[in-house]
């Protein structure tokens, strides 16, 4: 099943076609990689398929349904999640309360409720609690709940995003640079929380720049070069292929994928 | 309950507030410090609300008085041209306030940074100048007098009792708003504050959440309004001014943003601070303007949370 | 045809005012992007003490000056004691010194001049001139005058001197400005100044014709800011035209509608542009990368 499909999406920025004319389809369970240089507009796919800019031109599906133009908010309620490169953490909270407030679509209590803390507020505070719990458990920060948010170290913050979107439930999951500014430790351990997520079945989209692991984990890969697809394939053509190599991975680059395989 | 367990439960501010509310007449000299007392309750309670938008939920109002001013009035005009009972026209006030709020509040709230803080300072005039010029209704700049409350016969009249209602209101106002905070609603606001795009993300509708939170503290600050005219017996148009809404912001500021229990602590610095001034008066402004300027660029988060840090500090030696 | 011209020309007078006030806003708001709210202040400073300069015997010529430079040395005052040591502060805190600064001044201002209101003599004729059946003041000239040549100066400083490109640098990316070599702090001390020294000479010329008093600074500020919103927030241009057109709708209205609603105006327009079109008319809409 196609869980995600972009028909020819455009957007310019005052003049400039930041994406031009991109189409993808991702299907259900897999693990999907957008890749290319410096701004040929990853960053502006995943803004556009998140909802947070509205583009000129093309269409959004998500799970069979048109999405176009919907915002953010209304994109989570349907499932879709992202975490951000340069690290949207709510740095006044304790960690545990960020993943907390992943949980809020599935949270029910109207604000009269909230005022006066009757009994479901009490007993949805609880459950909110535990799920958060059991995400941050996931991503291997158990242990870390009640620190604050902003004492963490780097590579924790970026696997407390992805437990905070995954404590949505969401059926896909967009990952921008995970793996930015880690160490090959903190790498490794991104590497694991992606492959167990999709063991429960969500959809995975990466941007990513670290070759070694977008060849291991990736079932396909989407290249973008000046907003336009350049081409997609399996790891396996993508690395070989010769105008991928010219306009992106470059020497050191293709050897990098190619220790991937090793 | 331990120690720890009791400092950490949820309503510790407002079990706290209640205790000083209670005892703090023994030390009263005299039967006059019963209305510096009402008259900082009252403030503080106004200081919740807008420490709910600005403290918490990160947004910010500069015309917030024009809320009071609005429940000031209409304790004052429902009873002396319409016949009204004046506990009604607190209610309709208030509700009269969130209907306001919700009307200005949809479009400017999409505003941030200093464009909202200007949004709601011309609000905030706006109302100033409606309240001076319909001086048919309003009196005009003199104002006009407030008939007391009466409730089945009995008349709330004295500082004394005025003492009694501020502060259990206010501690009702507390037990709300630290509710409000450990709730889901308070997490999307407090995720708002921190970034929007994150909280949006996570399916928070950020328009909606901050509508409601600006909802609440008009409504906070139309009681606190509708208080102050009952109790004063009189009400003019400085209510609602410029003067009034940025002492209003310093209070918030004083006592720490975010912290609600600091609301009352900034309400009572500035409430108490001009009564203690009577001789220098003149200073009143002066002073003003020197205690905003040297919080915003010395101790920007207020004096409970730097006590509380500071104490934290000193524990862990 | 009378009526109008009448509202026109003290629609364009004040509105020349709101121009130079807002041309303050924006000199300082390109620099720092900070919202000086003492910006009308310094307004009142100028012809408050003109006045009490006056009062106290000095020649009205050199009373003047006293007052301006008294006035920049408070803007300067401003930046160095109250803006310098917030530098890492967010913009709403900012905007809180700033008002917090024009409290304070008007607080001093209460104090060390009076309460009352006061006026200062024009500088030619005070009757007025008949022209098309409408009485336009001397003085009403000499500020339409006055204006013209400050931002005309003030236009030959930022487009041909190399300061004036170091200010346009600065307001456009401060860490590169200062990357290259480019003093900063200097460029905003200066802002703040001539910002003050425009202040003040508006003051100055408009004390004949307004009056002043201590707490004349507050409005004005408000009026001033929001010509400048209208105009396009970080637009000279744009402050200027904002001052004039906010003072011919502010007349116009008060002429055909309402007076006492007259300073409503401001504020309604203030609303409007900001859900409206928050770059004003002649400003650029941002677009914010994530």
């Amino acid at each position: 099943m196609l869980i995600l499909e972009a028909d020819r999406l455009s957007i310019a920025f005052g003049g400039v076609r930041a994406i031009d004319e991109v189409s993808i389809s991702i299907a259900s369970g897999q693990v999907f990689s957008i890749i290319g240089p410096n701004g040929s507009g990853k960053t502006t796919l995943f803004n556009l398929i998140s909802g947070i800019y509205l583009p000129n031109d093309g269409s959004i599906r998500l799970a069979g349904e048109t999405v176009t133009g919907l915002a953010p908010d209304r994109l989570a309620r349907r499932g879709l999640s992202r975490t951000f490169q340069n690290l949207q953490i709510f740095s006044r909270m304790s960690v545990l309360e960020n993943v907390m407030v992943g949980r809020h679509r599935h949270e029910r209590t109207g604000i009269l409720a909230d005022l006066l803390h009757a009994p479901t507020v009490s007993r949805q505070n609880l459950a909110t609690r535990e799920a958060a719990r059991a995400a941050l458990a996931r991503v291997g920060l158990a242990n870390d709940g009640d620190r604050s948010a902003g004492s963490l170290a780097y590579g924790a913050l970026k696997r407390l995003e992805i437990a905070r979107a995954l404590a949505s439930e969401p059926i896909v999951l967009l990952l921008d640079e995970p793996a930015a500014g880690c160490n090959p430790v903190e790498t490794q351990e991104i590497d694991r929380v992606i492959r167990s997520i999709v063991k429960d079945g969500i959809t995975v989209v990466l941007v990513e720049h670290d070759m070694r692991l977008v060849m291991n984990i990736s079932d396909r890969i989407h290249v973008l070069a000046s907003g336009r697809t350049l081409t997609e394939g399996t790891p396996e053509q993508v690395r070989s292929d010769p105008a991928v190599v010219q306009v992106y991975l470059g020497v050191h680059g293709s050897q990098e994928a190619a220790r991937a395989f090793d | 309950m331990s120690l720890r367990a009791l400092l950490e439960n949820r309503l510790m501010a407002a079990i706290a507030v209640a205790a000083i509310v209670v005892i703090l007449p023994y030390f009263f000299p005299s039967a006059y410090y019963y209305r510096i007392g009402a008259l900082v309750f009252i403030f503080a309670l106004a200081v919740v609300g807008l420490n709910l938008l600005m403290g918490f939920a990160g947004q910010v109002s500069l015309g917030h008085a024009g809320f009071l001013g609005i429940g000031a009035y209409s304790v004052a005009i429902g009873p002396v041209h319409f016949g009204m009972p004046s506990w009604l026209c607190l209610f309709a006030g208030a509700i009269l306030s969130g209907a306001v709020a919700f009307a200005v509040g949809r479009p400017i709230l999409k505003l941030k940074g200093h464009y909202l803080a200007v949004a709601t300072l011309g609000f905030g005039l706006l109302v100033a100048i409606v309240l001076t010029n319909e001086a048919i209704l309003t009196g005009g700049p003199d104002g006009m007098s407030v008939p007391g409350l009466a409730l089945f016969g009995w008349r709330a009249r004295g500082s004394d009792t005025w003492y009694w209602i501020a502060g259990v209101t206010l501690v009702g106002g507390f037990v709300l708003a630290l509710n409000l905070m450990e709730s889901s609603t308070g997490r999307a606001l407090q995720a708002i504050h921190d970034s929007e795009i994150a909280a949006r993300v996570l399916g928070i509708d950020v328009a909606r959440k901050k509508l409601t939170v600006f909802i609440i503290s008009a409504m906070y600050a139309s009681v606190a309004g509708s208080y102050l005219a009952l109790f004063n017996g009189h009400i003019t148009p400085d209510a609602a001014g410029f003067l009034r809404s940025i002492e209003l912001v310093a209070m918030v500021v004083l006592g720490g943003m975010g912290s609600i229990f600091g609301s009352l602590v900034g309400a009572a610095v500035l409430v108490v601070l001009p009564q203690a001034l009577t001789i220098f008066h003149e200073y009143e402004q002066a002073l003003l303007g020197l205690i905003v300027m040297g919080f915003m660029i010395f101790l920007r988060q207020g004096i409970v949370p730097s006590l509380a840090a500071a104490l934290a500090g000193w524990r862990k030696c | 045809m009378a009526e109008l011209l009448q509202f026109a020309f003290s629609g364009l007078t004040v509105g020349a005012i709101y121009a130079l006030v807002a041309l303050g806003f924006t000199l300082i708001y390109k620099a720092s992007d900070i919202i000086n709210f003492a910006q009308g202040e310094f307004v009142m400073l100028g012809g408050m003490t003109t006045v009490f300069a006056a009062l106290a015997g000095v020649p009205l010529p050199l009373a003047a000056l006293i007052a301006i430079i008294v006035t920049t040395a408070v803007g300067l005052a401003l930046h160095r004691f109250a803006i310098e040591p917030a530098r890492d502060a967010s913009p709403v805190a900012l905007i809180m010194i700033t008002i917090g600064a024009s409290i304070f001044l008007r607080g001093v201002a209460q104090i060390v001049f009076d309460k009352r209101f006061h006026s200062l003599p024009p500088l030619f004729d005070a009757n007025p001139i008949q022209f098309g059946g409408a009485a336009i003041l001397p003085q009403s000239l000499v500020v339409l005058a006055g204006a013209t040549v400050i931002v005309t100066m003030l236009w030959l400083f930022i487009d041909r001197t190399l300061f004036g490109k170091a200010v346009i640098a600065t307001a456009a990316n401060r860490l590169a400005a200062r990357l290259i070599g480019i003093d900063t702090r200097r460029i905003v001390d200066f802002s703040f100044a001539i910002s003050a020294a425009i202040g003040a000479i508006a003051g100055v010329l408009i004390t004949p014709i307004a009056l002043t008093s201590y707490d004349a600074g507050t409005l004005l500020a408000l009026k001033g800011f929001a010509a400048a919103m209208l105009g396009g927030i970080g637009s000279a241009p744009g402050a200027v035209a904002g001052g004039l057109l906010l003072g011919m709708i502010e007349a116009l209205s008060a002429g055909y509608l309402s007076s006492n609603y007259k300073d409503a105006v401001a504020f309604l327009i203030i609303l409007v542009v900001l859900v409206a079109i928050p770059q004003g008319l002649f400003g650029r809409a941002k677009v914010e990368r994530v």
